[in-house]
């Protein structure tokens, strides 16, 4: 287990609403507060439209809060932050720069020498076994490569908090377990601090410290679940833990799923 | 893969191109004499060779087409540049682009050509006038395509660049500007031909150089050979520019897919 010792992501009291054209406003998540200590894997989930990746857009500074706070390593976000790095579903790879180039593209707007830069691309490169192809171009490889050039870019700048929102949910069911992999192990071995969004309970399960389940708009905090299971770094080995299914189970009742699928269906009856 | 469906069409496909080039040569050496169409309406291709040497010797053939080229590249590279920055500034600042749009639009609806005579009233028989049309027709094709193209730049890429602390000038030149090439470069190939058009018509209205000129002055001898050399040579001359832009374009694009399967125009 990971001792929770330094606050590295906190949020406290944090309001959003949104301006709609001609409707007043939108309250997208409501007094949310939590914390992510060092090196803990935290994961989000909750009904799409809850505000999750509103979330992480103040948590990583794009997004200024419209009451309340975030804060990384104990210092109030306002703008961007060097300690921060997000990645999305999108894997937003520049198609005009060559993996290496791509994956350097952080430290490169941070300024750090090139050598420096070509050091790091290098080994994250190695790393994910991406070596041989650091000099092609985006489009020449396959989805599952490009999420992981995407994931070495986000690592690539050091950051002391990840941000990931539903990283792997645009690709296929066996790349994504060996990305989950990965990731797993790449948190672990650099003992990074991250917030996962995702919408796959097992994914939430097999991955993290903790899973906190948020409600329907106005998105708030309703349940906090510690995983207390080994192997945070294997997802493989959790996968075959029988618990797994009775935490999964656990967040599905708390997700109202089955409620929310009967209301959708009623929905539909009615229109 | 592609490259080999590439040069298979090339081996099916060039016998019978080059075979309709010496069919439409032949038409045109022996169909009008053979459909009793006179010499003065469509002369046949050995008279058109024929004033093409004449001109070359007699009437500076290479001098006028220089004037032309010369007046073709300043149109289109001013006109380029003009429009690649104001699709920048207007594309980066809504505000800039709301006051604008409106004449913009307007100055776009008006067929640039019709300007020739007024610039020539402005500035005489000189070269600046044909520049000018040139860089006016030039202009909005450019400047479209990349307002375009920075209006439709992935806002989470931005927000990615932002993340990094990106600075406004790291966001245009790592992300903007790159993002905006392959509709820019749609916009010049469509800019080289349409500059050759806007400078004949200044070369047509007034002066007494460029090809423009030479056609009008075969037209007033009615010297259909000569009219038909300067259409030859201001076709090659577009041709060229085309070209050019193409070159250039492999050179810049070459990471997109379609590049580099596909080498055709
Ligand atoms: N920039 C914005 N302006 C207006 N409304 C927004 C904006 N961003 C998000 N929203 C609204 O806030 C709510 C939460 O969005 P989001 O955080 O993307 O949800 P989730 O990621 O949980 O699916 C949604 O109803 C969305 O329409
Ligand atoms: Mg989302």
């Amino acid at each position: 287990m990971v001792e929770l010792s330094v606050v590295r992501l906190e949020y406290s009291n944090v309001t959003m609403r949104f301006a709609q054209s001609g409707r007043g406003t939108l309250t997208a998540v409501r007094d949310v507060s939590f914390a992510v200590h060092d090196g803990e894997v935290v994961s989000l989930i909750g009904p799409s439209g809850c505000g999750k990746s509103t979330l992480l857009n103040i948590g990583s500074g794009l997004t200024a809060p419209s009451a309340g706070i975030a804060l990384v390593d104990g210092e109030r976000v306002e703008g961007a932050n060097a300690h921060v790095a997000f990645m999305l579903q999108k894997d937003l790879l520049l198609p005009w720069r060559t993996v290496a180039e791509n994956v350097m593209l952080g430290v490169e707007i941070q300024r750090l020498p090139l050598a420096e830069r070509k050091k790091r691309a290098e080994k994250l490169l190695a790393s994910f076994n991406l070596a041989e192809f650091s000099a092609h171009y985006p489009h020449q490889l396959s989805g599952g490569m490009r999420q992981r050039i995407a994931l070495a870019r986000t690592l690539a700048v050091d950051p002391h908090v990840l941000l990931l929102d539903e990283p792997f949910s645009a690709v296929d069911a066996q790349t994504r377990m060996v990305l989950q992999r990965d990731l797993a192990q790449t948190l672990s071995k650099a003992r990074k601090t991250a917030l996962l969004i995702t919408h796959d309970l097992l994914e939430a399960v097999t991955l993290s410290d903790r899973v906190l389940v948020m409600s329907a708009r106005p998105g708030t905090i309703i349940d906090e679940i510690a995983i207390d299971l080994p192997h945070r770094d294997d997802p493989f080995a959790r996968r075959h833990d029988p618990k797994v299914n009775d935490y999964a189970a656990r967040l599905m009742d708390r997700l109202e799923i089955s409620r929310v699928a009967i209301e959708s269906q009623a929905a539909e009856g009615a229109a | 893969m592609s490259g080999h469906t590439r040069v298979s069409q090339v081996r099916r496909g060039a016998p019978a191109s080059l075979a309709l080039l010496a069919a439409f040569f032949a038409a045109w050496q022996w169909g009008p004499s053979l459909f009793g169409i006179p010499s003065f309406i469509v002369p046949p291709l050995t008279m058109v060779a024929r004033e093409f040497v004449h001109a070359w010797q007699f009437d500076h053939l290479l001098f006028h087409t220089g004037v032309t080229v010369a007046e073709v590249l300043v149109g289109f590279a001013l006109g380029s540049l003009f429009g690649a920055f104001v699709g920048y500034l207007l594309g980066m600042s809504p505000t800039a682009e709301f006051v604008l749009s409106p004449y913009l639009l307007a100055l776009q609806i008006a067929p640039k050509v019709a300007f020739a005579p007024l610039f020539i009233l402005w500035m005489g028989f000189t070269v600046y006038p044909k520049i000018l049309v040139a860089v006016l027709i030039v202009f909005f094709p450019v400047m479209v395509n990349v307002l375009t193209a920075i209006r439709g730049v992935d806002p989470d890429l931005i927000n990615l660049a932002r993340s990094f602390k990106a600075t406004r000038a790291q966001i245009f030149w790592l992300i903007e500007f790159p993002t905006s090439m392959p509709p820019m470069f749609a916009g010049l190939r469509i800019g080289s031909t349409l500059a050759v058009v806007g400078v004949v018509v200044g070369e047509l209205v007034g002066g007494n150089t460029g090809l423009g000129y030479l056609l009008t002055f075969g037209e007033g001898q009615a010297n259909t050979p000569m009219v038909f050399v300067s259409i030859v040579m201001l076709t090659l001359v577009g041709g060229v520019a085309y070209l050019g832009v193409i070159l250039v374009e492999r050179r810049v694009l070459h990471y997109l897919p379609a590049r580099s399967a596909n080498r055709g125009l």
